[in-house]
């Protein structure tokens, strides 16, 4: 007790010098608040929505029944008579395609990464938080699906399964599921280490008490953003899937689908050819954007 | 559970009732003042290393090893040594958050996590850390006060009161509730984190506090400020604490009683005066003299401790610090000076065979010879 470090009061507030405004926000609101000045992600979620809508009220704006077809009308071009954006191989009104096919290609891309962040995130939120034996079996067999490359897996599971786009969107989720589990786990084991898991552990937290209170708020942001992204992976294995014959089957439009017959007839009418493709890549721009500014605006730590 | 047992939070008129001074003669005491508050009997934790064929276990880091000692009631028991001498592991053990090898803990006079006893919550509640790292300490994601009403929260208490809690400790540690309570982490400063972690470790009103190296990465002044706050919760509290540094200077200002630790073992232990003033180990007084000197008449040339300690995995035979010490004989290599018991509160005792009257050392039973560090009078550079 020697050397004299003068006490001066110990509990002069740090506080009084530096008084910004108090803030009552909670973190939903402060990713709200940065959002909104963020004109690029907010002008992609507007398409998102926009897409969402007219998929959503399809019956409503498509101008033409898209399954009736016409002999004498084949292969028009954009702004023939009534046809908006033309016709396909079979005289369907395009733009009545595309606006129903929104609907096949917005569930196979939302449904897929909906299921396998449900259950790719929990796995890899478990192996990471348990760690072990339990972690080399998950993440060993989430290495089995890894060795081969996703489409080629959607593909051989559809075929095993047969067409038809209930067995698509099973197939697509058993795709997405390793890398989801994969990045669970990485962000999960990354946080497990980290003190404050300690000290909640210190302070006689439960094992789900802790996942819930301390984990999860660390993992989902990572496992959210990376789930967005794939939801543009998936519209396009999803049209793969179409495009090949196994996913949607004819009549139905999709996307993919569109692509896929109309690819033929690319040296007659190349404009109309193209606009599913456009459809394709305007959503998964949109999703992509979107993510990309979601993960921006959820590190609070910025 | 026996009947004395003091409830958790025993539903208080207000939440302002738990924050307020412990009174004379703490309700939670069990074993009268003399009864020490923890008792550590030949505590090991060796961490397996994996490898080669099948994983197998190769061999054994030995970060604690066989130690030993009390902390008494109100007193603060400071631990010293080398980087990687088993500080923060010894830390972690206590705080059974790693199990440990061997050896018990005794709370209290009573066994812990056993069928009597203190149970693991009641053991929680009353033995708490602060960590090193502010940064990491603190989960980014939560509000400061939902980070110190956790701890209350997971043990029964309601949502409300436990935000109360948390608000009147943040103002308990000098940070204004007004302006702090709804922060995240990365809007405060070192010294400000610092503060939000000792005010998470006491929201559980503890009765020992381990600090481990709690001010060490904090600036000059804002350590003064911490500790100067620790010495007032402390009686504020009625608290016992660990603290665990690598700063000599910090030690001495805080601590009552000093353990030296050097590769995984206790070398000396005693009063803080006796430990700073005659040190009875090589070691410990090596550790001093390597201290900054203050006197430029005195200044030291030579680092009295030269490399680094050696491989816990495959310590050296008899006395660990045998392989740096100037003193060292045949006999250290032969046998072990351990402080294999329990020392009592005020005793000053070394682990070194120059202590012990037949040890066999030349130089037994005569205490260290003067110290050999060299020194100058001259300055450094010629005019």
């Amino acid at each position: 007790m020697s050397t004299a470090i003068a006490p001066p009061n110990p509990f002069q507030s740090v506080a009084a010098e530096e008084a910004p405004a108090s803030r009552t926000r909670g973190y939903w609101q402060t990713v709200a608040y940065r959002l909104r000045y963020d004109y690029i992600t907010l002008g992609f979620m507007l398409l998102i929505f926009l897409i969402v809508m007219s998929a959503l009220l399809a019956p409503w704006l498509a101008t033409k029944d898209p399954m009736a077809t016409s002999m004498i009308s084949r292969l028009k071009p954009i702004g023939f008579q009534d046809f908006h954006l033309g016709t396909d191989e079979l005289g369907r009104d395009v733009l009545s395609r595309l606006i129903y096919g929104g609907r096949t290609s917005l569930m196979m891309g939302l449904m897929p990464v909906l299921g396998a962040t449900l259950i790719g995130g929990t796995l890899g939120v478990l192996a990471g938080f348990i760690g072990g034996r339990t972690n080399m079996a998950i993440m060993r067999t989430m290495d089995v699906f890894y060795a081969f490359p996703s489409i080629l897996l959607a593909v051989a599971i559809s075929g095993a399964m047969g067409g038809g786009i209930f067995n698509g969107m099973i197939s697509l989720t058993l795709v997405f599921i390793p890398p989801l589990c994969r990045v669970a786990e990485t962000a999960t084991t990354q946080v497990r280490g980290l003190d404050f898991v300690e000290a909640a552990r210190a302070s006689g937290g439960s094992t789900t008490s802790i996942v819930a209170n301390h984990i999860l708020g660390n993992v989902l942001a990572p496992i959210f953003v990376f789930a967005s992204g794939l939801i543009s992976v998936s519209i396009l294995v999803a049209s793969g899937l179409s495009f090949l014959g196994l996913g949607v089957e004819p009549p139905t439009p999709d996307w993919g689908l569109m692509l896929s017959t109309l690819r033929q007839s690319i040296y007659v009418n190349p404009y109309v050819c193209a606009l599913p493709g456009l459809m394709i890549f305007i959503t998964s721009l949109s999703f992509n954007m979107v993510s990309d500014g979601l993960r921006q605006a959820m590190d609070v730590r910025m | 559970m026996s009947t004395t047992t003091v409830p958790m939070f025993k539903s208080p008129p207000s939440p302002a009732a738990h924050i307020s001074a412990v009174p004379e003669g703490d309700p939670r005491d069990r074993g009268g003042p003399g009864q020490p508050l923890l008792i550590v009997n030949d505590l090991k934790k060796h961490f397996p290393i994996r490898g080669g064929l099948l994983n197998r276990t190769v061999g054994h880091v030995r970060a604690v090893d066989g130690v030993s000692f009390t902390v008494q009631k109100n007193e603060t028991l400071g631990v010293v040594g080398e980087s990687g001498c088993g500080k923060s592991t010894l830390a972690r053990v206590l705080m059974l958050l790693i199990k440990h090898d061997a050896g018990e803990q005794v709370f209290d006079g009573e066994p812990i996590g056993g069928p009597r006893g203190l149970t693991m919550k009641q053991f929680r509640q009353a033995m708490q850390m602060v960590f090193q790292d502010s940064f990491s300490s603190l989960n980014p994601r939560m509000p400061i006060e939902d980070t110190i009403a956790y701890g209350p929260r997971v043990h029964g208490m309601e949502k409300a009161e436990a935000k109360a809690l948390a608000r009147s400790l943040l103002g308990k540690v000098g940070l204004n509730p007004e302006l702090f309570a709804q922060r995240y982490p990365h809007e405060l400063s070192g010294g400000q984190k610092q503060r939000v972690n000792i005010a998470r470790a006491l929201a559980l009103q503890p009765r020992l506090l381990i600090l481990d190296e709690a001010v060490s990465a904090l600036d000059k002044s804002v350590e003064a400020q911490v500790l100067n706050l620790l010495r007032h919760l402390k009686t504020h509290f009625n608290l016992t604490y660990v603290f665990i540094s690598h700063d000599l200077d910090v030690v001495r200002y805080i601590s009552d009683r000093v353990l030296v630790m050097y590769l995984g073992e206790i070398v000396e232990i005693g009063p803080v005066d006796q430990i700073y003033d005659s040190p009875r180990h090589p070691y410990t007084r090596a550790l001093l003299a390597s201290q900054l000197s203050f006197d430029p008449d005195h200044r030291v040339l030579e680092a009295p401790l030269t490399g680094d300690p050696p491989n816990p995995i495959n310590p050296p035979s008899g006395c660990r610090f045998r392989t740096r010490c100037t003193l060292a004989e045949g006999v250290c290599a032969e046998r072990s000076p351990r402080l294999n018991r329990l020392v009592e509160a005020h005793e000053h005792v070394a682990a070194c065979h120059i202590q012990v009257v037949d040890s066999g050392h030349s130089l037994a039973g005569k205490g260290l010879p003067p110290i050999s560090v060299s020194t100058a009078s001259e300055p450094l550079i010629a005019a």
